[in-house]
């Protein structure tokens, strides 16, 4: 069998007082796409929010390609591979798309200690490119994403995540608020995962968006993992059964 | 609140896209396109028709190259000032405290000049002391969590207690030997300008680089567009905040220096009120009081307006106190036609 990509063992998380989660381990393997499901408050977030570098848990290890590794920023998951589309956006409306896609990993021309010149030409011609290459048509990568319908701008969000080659790209409910139209393109990406040599985490609510588009099903009650199949060898009823 | 919001919008984009919905007319869209891009636009518009009126009410008086002097001599405080409270904005925070630090800075570089320091180490140290201002400001807000907006009206009045207790009632006297010409010298054509308007462009043309051009500038629009978006593609928001309050006070105690060598002396009552007149001028300059929207360049029209407008009520002998009235209704204005424009921005989508 091939090395995981990612693995958590033994994860803990509180939030002064609340266990949010329990002993959780997961181990993912290269190319695969999981679906994560559960009610509210069952966790998901915050497994999501400690593999983004946004909290550190209290206790556990997270692996990745074998080795132990610490994620105590987003930038340490960024550098990583790890890129996370949260259910809110993770886009300034009033910035351009070109600019947006390149939020703290600007291109620069000359720099001195981190800081420096924008490359603003390379930035529009790389955000033109990467918005092709996830197949969304939009005119201008100097229109304001706050022009943007709520499915554009995760399209450009996950073009963002396939333009810095990302390894594990987690979605946090990234259809909540789209229309059904745009809902079924987002799904469309989630599909195309695969395709581009992605592994992804996807989260959602509704099971048949995850029964289509993921390989295998994680659920999550109460802080911990309850239900880990194949998409292949399981139903929804008896996914809904352990929930 | 920036999540909903503009989850909010979008439903409303896209509830819009059905058919039937009310089309804006080309040319609305046009105009609406290029304000969303520019929106200092309508300053300038308004600057041009106010010279005009001004002009025609004052006899010519107006744009003599005496009056206009006059009103060139004093921008420079005012916009460098305004130029530091619109980055301010930008990063999504608020400074009140900027107009005592515009009278402490040069209290301080003068009483530590009477007591033998030479000129440029006791502006130093007054730059020095406008920094850790800048730094409290940040930390008080930051660390602790509270509106800016409170955070600095408390620096507000520190600021200016301290400005009077330093002074102890007898402002000193500048020494004579200071170089003030570096800042007060007229130049240029017709001795129109103040050296004072060199640094000034200077300093705004840097300022602005910084913002439209380098990545730091990239960092402060995010996080004051959305700070939740900014923290999680890792942005290191405290730092880009506590760097923004930093400068936005070093810029008002400089600022408030030039002034005090133009008069010749420190009065610790100097800058009362300016701070409210910077943000008059940021907004009026299409600065958003949430922030991520703004220009340092919107600031400096919205800085010229109010001295035109102060000085052109003078000169057109209407009441000097309607001076206060028209910016504030201007600054409502401004306020107004801004939030309504970009919420018809959105909801029609231009060019995309
Ligand atoms: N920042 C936080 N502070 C305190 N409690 C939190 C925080 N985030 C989440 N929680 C709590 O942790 C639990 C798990 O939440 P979350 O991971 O968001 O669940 P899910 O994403 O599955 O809905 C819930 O009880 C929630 O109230
Ligand atoms: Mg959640």
């Amino acid at each position: 069998m091939t090395t995981p990509l990612i693995e958590c063992r033994h994860l803990d998380k509180w939030y002064s007082g609340v266990h949010a989660l329990k002993d959780v381990s997961l181990t993912i393997r290269p190319g695969e796409v999981v679906g994560l499901v559960g009610d509210n408050g069952a966790g998901k977030s915050t497994l999501i929010k400690i593999l983004s570098g946004v909290h550190e848990p209290d206790k556990g290890q997270i692996l990745m390609g074998g080795a132990p590794v610490r994620l105590r920023n987003p930038k340490d998951a960024m550098r990583a591979g790890i890129e996370t589309i949260y259910q809110y956006n993770s886009m300034v409306p009033t910035m351009s798309i070109a600019r947006n896609l390149f939020i703290g990993r600007e291109p620069l021309k000359a720099s001195v200690f981190g800081f420096g010149l924008l490359d603003q030409e390379r930035m529009r011609q790389e955000s033109v490119q990467a918005i092709a290459d996830v197949d969304l048509h939009l005119r201008s990568p100097d229109a304001l994403v706050g022009e943007l319908s709520g499915g554009q701008r995760q399209g450009v969000a996950i073009a963002r995540a396939m333009h810095f080659k990302s390894k594990l790209l987690i979605l946090d409910e990234p259809t909540n608020h789209l229309s059904v139209k745009e809902t079924d393109k987002v799904i469309g990406f989630v599909k195309g995962l695969k395709d581009q040599g992605l592994t992804g985490i996807f989260i959602s609510h509704n099971m048949q968006h995850v029964f289509q588009s993921c390989d295998r099903v994680v659920a999550m009650a109460r802080g911990e993992i309850v239900f880990d199949h194949p998409v292949t060898e399981t139903t929804l009823e008896d996914v809904h059964e352990h929930l | 609140m920036p999540t909903t919001s503009s989850q909010q919008t979008s439903d409303v984009a896209q509830a819009s896209a059905s058919p039937g919905r009310t089309r804006a007319p080309h040319a609305t869209k046009r105009l609406l396109k290029i304000y969303l891009e520019k929106p200092e636009l309508a300053g300038i518009v308004l600057l041009v028709v106010l010279i005009a009126i001004f002009e025609w009410r004052s006899d010519g008086v107006f744009l003599s190259t005496e009056n206009f002097r006059g009103v060139l001599g004093i921008l420079p405080e005012v916009a460098l000032v305004a130029t530091g409270v619109t980055l301010l904005m930008i990063c999504g925070e608020f400074d009140l405290s900027v107009g005592s630090v515009f009278a402490l800075m040069p209290m301080t570089a003068a009483i530590v000049m009477s007591n033998g320091l030479p000129f440029w180490p006791a502006v130093l140290l007054g730059l020095v002391v406008c920094a850790a201002i800048g730094l409290v400001n940040a930390v008080v807000t930051i660390r602790f969590g509270i509106p800016s907006f409170i955070a600095t009206l408390g620096m507000l009045f520190m600021a200016r207690s301290l400005t009077v207790v330093v002074s102890g009632g007898f402002p000193p006297l500048l020494p004579d030997e200071i170089p003030s010409w570096i800042f007060t010298q007229f130049i240029g054509p017709g001795q129109l300008f103040r050296m004072s308007f060199l640094w000034f462009i200077g300093i705004a043309a840097i300022v602005s680089a910084l913002l439209s051009l380098t990545n730091f500038g990239n960092w402060v629009k995010a996080t004051g567009g959305f700070l939740d978006a900014a923290t999680s593609m890792g942005i290191p928001v405290v730092w880009v905040k506590t760097t923004c309050f930093v400068i936005c006070s070093v810029l008002a105690g400089f600022a408030g220096l030039i002034q005090v060598l133009r008069l010749g002396s420190p009065l610790p009552s100097i800058g009362i009120g300016l701070e409210l007149q910077a943000v008059a001028a940021a907004v009026i300059g299409g600065a958003a009081l949430t922030g991520g929207i703004g220009t340092i360049f919107g600031a400096i029209v919205g800085a010229l307006l109010i001295r035109v407008i102060d000085n052109g009520l003078v000169l057109s002998q209407v009441d000097a106190n309607w001076f206060q009235f028209a910016i504030g209704a201007l600054t409502i204005l401004a306020v107004v036609a801004n939030a309504w424009l970009r919420r018809m921005g959105r909801r029609i989508r231009v060019g995309v």
